[in-house]
């Protein structure tokens, strides 16, 4: 471990700004995008669940 | 004996039940990959005698900048197999893979800026290395932009791949633009020709961030052609009588 302690390596040498932005936001459009494509996906079993449904709805009560 | 073809997997059906086993392996590869490439680039690698502490932003910005060329060559991969074969899965397979690469396209400029402002004194310059990854990131847009625009999905899917094989020219034109012009950039960190021209650690730590962004690509992108598969498949019996959609 090269760092002496938590504050030391949160300041990252006076680079902090530039190390963590660029740290952080590639870790929230990641997790972003997984969130997103998870988000997608639950849509498109919803929507054929739904669908599933109306077609075995008994033909009465479609009328 | 029974000869399997290729075109066999290549079934939405056969890949949408391959890619459901496939994509958590690689998940969690990426998850494991990640948390050890992190630890050795960000609690374990020295300090550069140039660059301070700065320098870090390697482990991100160099797989983000090489993710966004694979995946643009890979779609351009699918997109010639598609005019060629005629196959459903191509286009597919394409769609899913541009929004990532669309986002490590942005990483990679992103990350980039903020490593140039401290080192170069300057957010952004008109450098060929700069300039060939913006009109990279467009080339995705345009690409998303294209397809979603035109609704007939035989058609959106052909003008897509050419899109994606026309554009292709410009990843090579970035991997070699450090080469080719007098760039503000650095040349090339590894190369397979000549050592690395970094420090052994630094390198593995880069190396295993990037084998992790490989895995999240390939997991995400089996994930997400799923959904479309589903989404294009929405009429065929098989879907119907899959678990996953019973009400």
């Amino acid at each position: 471990m090269k760092w002496e302690s938590w504050s030391q390596f949160w300041a990252m040498g006076g680079y902090a700004v530039y190390v963590w932005g660029s740290v952080g936001v590639t870790a929230l459009l990641l997790a972003l995008e997984v969130w997103q494509a998870r988000w997608a996906h639950r849509v498109v079993l919803d929507q054929l669940k739904s669908e599933q449904a109306v077609a075995q709805l008994p033909v009465e009560e479609l009328m | 004996m029974k000869k399997t073809s290729w075109f066999h997997y290549a079934a939405p059906h056969t890949f949408y039940g391959l890619a459901g086993k496939a994509w958590p392996w690689f998940a969690v590869l990426a998850t494991v990959l990640m948390l050890v490439g992190m630890w050795l680039g960000f609690a374990v690698a020295p300090t550069d005698f140039q660059q301070g502490e700065g320098y870090r932003i390697i482990f991100v910005h160099v797989p983000a900048s090489w993710m966004s060329m694979v995946i643009y060559l890979a779609m351009a991969f699918w997109s010639v197999l598609g005019l060629t074969f005629n196959t459903r899965l191509s286009g597919m397979m394409t769609r899913a893979l541009a929004p990532t690469g669309a986002m490590f396209a942005f990483l990679s400029l992103w990350t980039g800026a903020l490593w140039g402002k401290p080192m170069w004194g300057a957010w952004w310059v008109w450098d060929a290395r700069l300039t060939s990854e913006l009109i990279l990131f467009f080339l995705y847009l345009g690409y998303i932009a294209l397809t979603s625009a035109i609704d007939d999905t035989r058609r959106s899917d052909r003008a897509g791949a050419l899109i994606a094989i026309v554009g292709a020219i410009n990843v090579p034109i970035i991997y070699f633009s450090v080469k080719w012009w007098n760039t503000l950039h650095q040349g090339a960190s590894v190369s397979l020709t000549k050592a690395p021209s970094m420090a052994e650690l630094m390198l593995w730590a880069m190396l295993l961030m990037a084998l992790a962004f490989w895995c999240y690509t390939i997991a995400l992108v089996l994930y997400r052609v799923r959904t479309l598969i589903l989404q294009r498949e929405s009429h065929a019996t098989w879907v119907h009588e899959l678990d996953e959609v019973k009400p």
